[in-house]
């Protein structure tokens, strides 16, 4: 090996592949994001400029779009409008110009709402229930615990459809039919599996014996519970928390089945926003960008967590 | 601890009383802790796929809750069996499950085994391209149908732009040729991210000094990667592989709004079908016995496939 | 310019005072009416607020677009949802909702209020208020007629070089088609020419294969051609009827329009692709509900003296694919009487004038017999001459099953070649015999 200086290890990549790689890898993204970003575009053209043909890179932006997303508008007639009082906001003058008066506010807000409860709220369900349920079963000696844990899996299998059937029947009968709770319910049996998987693989990497310790030291199970192993745990249950809330945020089968007015969703809203005779697509994208933001910005803030979290020490040696 | 007589008390007493007088039993918790889930279990998927199952010996209607409900026996299993539509939907599920799946294990394998040669940026870069598989499944079939419009959609004009066919001599969802296609690039767009990062995940554990030993026999980068990463990655690979074949067996909503289905019946998956015998034609017995077969499908596919992967795992 | 977040606070500000002034009077009950989401939709909106004036009754809407209305009323009603007190339903909803108890049968309350069935169209009390059909059991008023016509590019139409050469190549005059050889003929004659520089189409045909698009679309052509979907004399006897020689012709002719005269990519089209179509200025003619004929009317790239209207061209017979809907109580409904309040007060002949003013379909004959009508709109007197001729589609309790069944054979044949027309015939009168059989209708 005389003459070879190497100032790093020697398993690390050359220069010239890392430029490749990243290259590679940088046209990838550009190329994956380009319909996401159309999207964006999307939302803040007119109605006009979206349906134009061929389409349009270059325009003159508007947030009709938007407007259109968080109201309800009605034609009127040229008498009417020209006796109603000035247009008193941006959407109102928007809406004038295409002689149309704003006729309340659109339904967009309670179904993001409900999305916001139903989504955290199951999330914050199925993660407790499964951190609990993974512990015990990584401690304890369950009876039959690798048929029960394979079981636990198989409850993901099922289609949503058939399961929906069944599901449909039992909440009309019991009242959960468009519930919040009911929807919270639901999607927290349909996480928790994926969450007692994901967290038990957590909970098997944190040795026995720092909470052995702690109650040789006089803690409780639980306290120990509470106060050694769950901070351990920290990782996988953000990371468990993302692949649940993902789930739970987007979902569209169980909602457009099981709910429509009081306890709807936003993922069955959006494809269905109507303007005057078509899709409205610039309210239709803004409703995707909106919607698009929470997941977003949770997401890039624990990125970190998320690799973790997909391997769940399954397969690890 | 400080040193009281509480302490010393209880430094002093016997572990097994110790445990029973400190709090909860073990065995106690053990049950708390399982007890809630399984409850929740058995009332959401347990109790409602047993009721199916009941449904699909009978001939009763959702819409019709006051016609008297006769058993049929295994008549609707054999309906469903012999349906040439039911076959129909299953083989462009088939088709679609292969190639998303192959499509998807290749791009994302191959992106993450870029992403780890760790040029400068690459965090970035990565958390851009997980953005495709946040969005809602139901929210990009809608949209991605405003894309692939001939006319007014970007993709036509995209394709044209880069190989010269021409923007409108073809259309993607409106073709009997292409649309199995159009649906496996969204799902590809979207769910390739995530095999890449179970293939990232398992690339990273693999430790460098099994490379540096390679290296000092001196093996090629050729050799070493059929060697020791593929190998080592294959688990974390069979198991991308696993989820996603296991969700792509159930899509429903990417693909029902983005091409209904159609043309004709060329896009129908199973659980497309599926919904549109049990909540838009309202045969209930018919679609309970066609779930029960779908899901026996996916359960005993998924079995065989797990002792595979343990296997490979172990070896 | 102001900053976005500025522009959506203000909007917010405005709907809230609008909100807050609307709130002012009236601590009375709020019902909830469901529709589909269309531009009739919003005119209702308008016209009920004179209800809420009259009453004191508050009006919520709940708007579903078509492809997704069916699907969630009826889920809405088979669960006993409460969320709508008054739902106006698709006339083939009539069958089910009756005999599954989902619509208040409103023969006591017409009796008691004075409320009239012989002041409305006949085709509309039989298309959208009665079953069985024929009999006099009432379980919707008719809200708002309507059937498929057709609008076409009258400026292009009048276009001095396009006539010439029509008539050199037809002999015959460039104008709205009477028949479908005609018809054929105009849409050649417009397939990929070139107008103020862009390529344009002959015509826009329903495809739409998941609700009930391309069954309306094919209809069309369909009933003018001889198809029958039964034995006049032996109910549910099809064969003969449905695959009858001319009802193969049809289908074969409705494909063969679809493949030579229509833009490209349209293989999933219902209204608001056919919308799109037209006032992006993609086609000549366009097919759809004469319920947006009057917003077409009115839009500033293709509406006013460029469009003109026609009524569904005829063959061997005339046939015109029935629209429309009837407005009924949901039997789940805890505000019945209020809701009960709204029929009597949208039947009287006033509110039914201002509805047509508005751009909603009147069925009362106050309307449309007033010697008026005809001139009031363009579209007004081919929507008369329609309702002579509509047909509509079986209003079974399980139409859903027939609706999809002919959806798929129609689909498959035309759109994705599979088959001939007469297979696709065939097969469907073997759908439908087994949905009957599942009914019971047929042993």
């Amino acid at each position: 090996m005389i003459g070879i200086t190497t100032a790093h290890s020697v398993v690390e990549p050359s220069a010239r592949t890392r430029w490749v790689a990243g290259v590679i890898v940088v046209l990838y993204a550009v190329l994956t994001l380009v319909p996401l970003v159309w999207i964006i575009l999307t939302s803040v053209k007119s109605p006009p400029d979206s349906i134009s043909y061929p389409p349009k890179v270059i325009f003159s932006p508007t947030v009709e779009g938007y407007c259109n997303l968080f109201t309800t508008r009605s034609r009127q007639t040229e008498e009417y409008l020209k006796s109603l009082p000035p247009p008193t906001s941006n959407c109102d003058q928007i809406a004038r110009d295409r002689s149309m008066v704003v006729a309340g506010p659109s339904n967009y807000i309670p179904r993001f709402t409900n999305s916001l409860i139903i989504a955290f709220g199951s999330t914050a369900l199925s993660v407790g229930l499964g951190v609990m349920a993974a512990y015990a079963f990584s401690r304890f000696k369950v009876p039959l615990k690798d048929d029960l844990l394979f079981f636990i899996l198989s409850t993901r299998m099922m289609p949503p459809i058939a399961v929906a059937i069944p599901i449909y029947l039992m909440y009309r009968e019991l009242g959960l039919s468009d519930t919040r709770l009911g929807m919270i319910l639901l999607y927290s049996a349909v996480n928790v599996s994926l969450a007692v998987w994901l967290l038990k693989g957590f909970i098997d990497e944190i040795p026995r014996e720092y909470e052995e310790a702690a109650m040789v030291d006089g803690y409780t199970r639980l306290q120990a519970f509470r106060k050694v192993v769950l901070p351990q745990a920290t990782t996988g249950i953000v990371a468990t928390a993302i692949f649940c809330l993902i789930f739970a945020w987007n979902e569209y089968a169980f909602a457009v089945l099981l709910t429509s007015g009081e306890a709807q969703t936003a993922p069955p809203f959006i494809p269905i926003i109507i303007g005057e005779g078509g899709q409205d697509w610039p309210a239709v994208a803004a409703g995707t960008t909106l919607f698009l933001i929470p997941i977003l910005v949770f997401t890039v803030l624990l990125r970190r967590h998320l690799l973790r979290g997909i391997t769940f020490g399954a397969v690890r040696k | 601890m400080p040193d009281t007589l509480v302490t010393r008390v209880a430094a002093a007493t016997p572990a097994p009383l110790a445990a029973r007088v400190r709090g909860l039993s073990d065995r106690t918790i053990k049950w708390l802790f399982i007890g809630p889930t399984m409850l929740l279990l058995l009332a959401i998927n347990i109790f409602p796929l047993v009721w199916t199952i009941r449904l699909s010996f009978t001939n009763f209607r959702a819409n019709r809750p006051n016609a008297t409900v006769l058993g049929v026996g295994i008549d609707n299993y054999i309906s469903v069996l012999t349906d040439p539509d039911v076959w129909q939907a299953m083989q462009a599920t088939a088709h679609f499950l292969f190639w998303t799946i192959s499509l998807q294990t290749l791009i994302g394998f191959g992106l993450a085994y870029l992403i780890d040669r760790k040029f400068r940026g690459h965090g970035f870069w990565t958390t851009l391209i997980l953005i495709p598989m946040m969005l809602s499944p139901a929210v990009v079939g809608n949209f991605w149908a405003f894309l692939y419009q001939p006319q007014i959609g970007l993709f036509n004009y995209a394709v044209s732009f880069f190989t010269g066919i021409p923007a409108s001599s073809f259309e993607m969802i409106g073709s009997v040729k292409l649309a199995p296609w159009s649906i496996i690039i969204v799902d590809t767009w979207m769910w390739t991210p995530y095999v890449m990062l179970i293939c990232l995940a398992g690339l990273r554990s693999i430790p460098d000094y099994i490379y540096e030993a390679a290296e000092v026999d001196r093996a090629s980068k050729w050799r070493q990667f059929w060697s020791i990463t593929l190998p080592m990655v294959l688990p974390f690979i069979m198991l991308a592989v696993l989820f996603r074949g296991i969700e792509n067996f159930k899509m429903f909503d990417m693909v029902n709004l983005l091409t209904s289905g159609g043309p004709g019946s060329t896009t129908e998956l199973a659980s497309i079908t599926l919904k549109r015998e049990a909540f838009e034609k309202w045969r209930t017995g018919y679609s309970s016995a066609f779930a029960i077969i779908l899901f026996v499908a996916v359960f005993g596919l998924a079995n065989i496939y797990v002792k595979a992967l343990n296997a490979v795992k172990n070896r | 310019m102001r900053s976005m977040s500025q522009h959506l606070a203000a909007g917010f500000a405005a709907t809230l005072l609008a909100l807050g002034g609307q709130s002012a009077h009236a601590q009375g009950k709020t019902i909830t009416l469901c529709w589909a989401a269309w531009d009739p939709a919003n005119a209702l909106v308008e016209l009920s607020k004179d209800f809420t004036t009259k009453t004191g009754t508050k009006m919520k809407f709940e708007f579903v677009p078509w492809p997704n209305f069916a699907d969630r009323m009826l889920n809405e009603l088979n669960s006993k949802g409460k969320l709508c007190d008054l739902i106006i339903g698709d006339s083939q909803w009539i069958g089910g909702s009756a005999e599954s108890g989902h619509y208040v049968k409103l023969n006591d309350f017409f009796a008691k209020e004075g409320i009239k069935m012989s002041d409305f169209m006949p085709a509309t009390v039989l298309g959208y208020s009665e079953w069985p059909k024929g009999t006099p059991n009432y379980w919707a008023l008719p809200a708002m007629g309507d059937a498929l016509g057709w609008t076409y590019r009258k400026d292009w139409f009048a276009k001095p070089e396009l006539q010439s050469e029509f008539k050199t190549k037809y002999q015959r005059d460039l104008a709205p088609p009477k028949t479908w050889d005609e018809f054929k003929q105009v849409a050649e004659f417009f397939q990929n020419r070139k107008i103020d520089g862009k390529t344009v189409y002959g015509a826009y045909l329903f495809t739409e294969r998941g609700s009930e698009g391309i069954t309306m679309g094919v209809s069309n052509v369909l009933y003018p051609f001889g198809f029958k979907y039964q034995d006049p004399k032996k109910p549910y006897n099809m064969e003969g009827f449905v695959n009858s020689p001319d009802a193969v012709k049809g289908l074969e002719f409705y494909k063969s329009l679809y493949k030579c005269c229509t833009p490209p990519g349209l293989t999933n089209s219902y209204m608001q692709e056919g919308l799109d179509a037209f006032k992006s200025g993609q086609v000549a003619m366009q097919m759809n509900w004469f319920a947006f004929f009057p917003g077409l009317y009115k839009d500033p790239n293709v509406g006013g003296d460029k469009i003109g209207f026609f009524l569904n061209p005829t063959e061997k017979t005339k046939g015109v694919q029935l629209g429309g809907q009837g407005i009924s109580v949901v039997a789940y409904s805890p505000n019945q009487a209020e809701a009960l309040a709204y029929i009597k007060w949208f039947a009287t002949p006033e509110v039914q004038k201002k509805w047509w003013a508005l751009g909603g379909y009147s069925c009362h004959k106050a309307v449309l017999q007033d010697p008026g009508f005809t001139k009031s709109a363009p579209f007004a007197k081919e929507f008369l001459e329609s309702m002579d001729s509509v047909v509509d589609f079986w209003a079974e309790p399980s139409y859903a099953q027939l609706l999809l069944a002919e959806q798929k054979r129609v689909h498959d044949f035309v759109v994705a070649d599979k088959g001939t027309a007469k297979q696709a015939l065939d097969g469907l009168i073997a759908d439908w015999t087994k949905a009957f059989k599942e009914d019971g209708k047929l042993k």
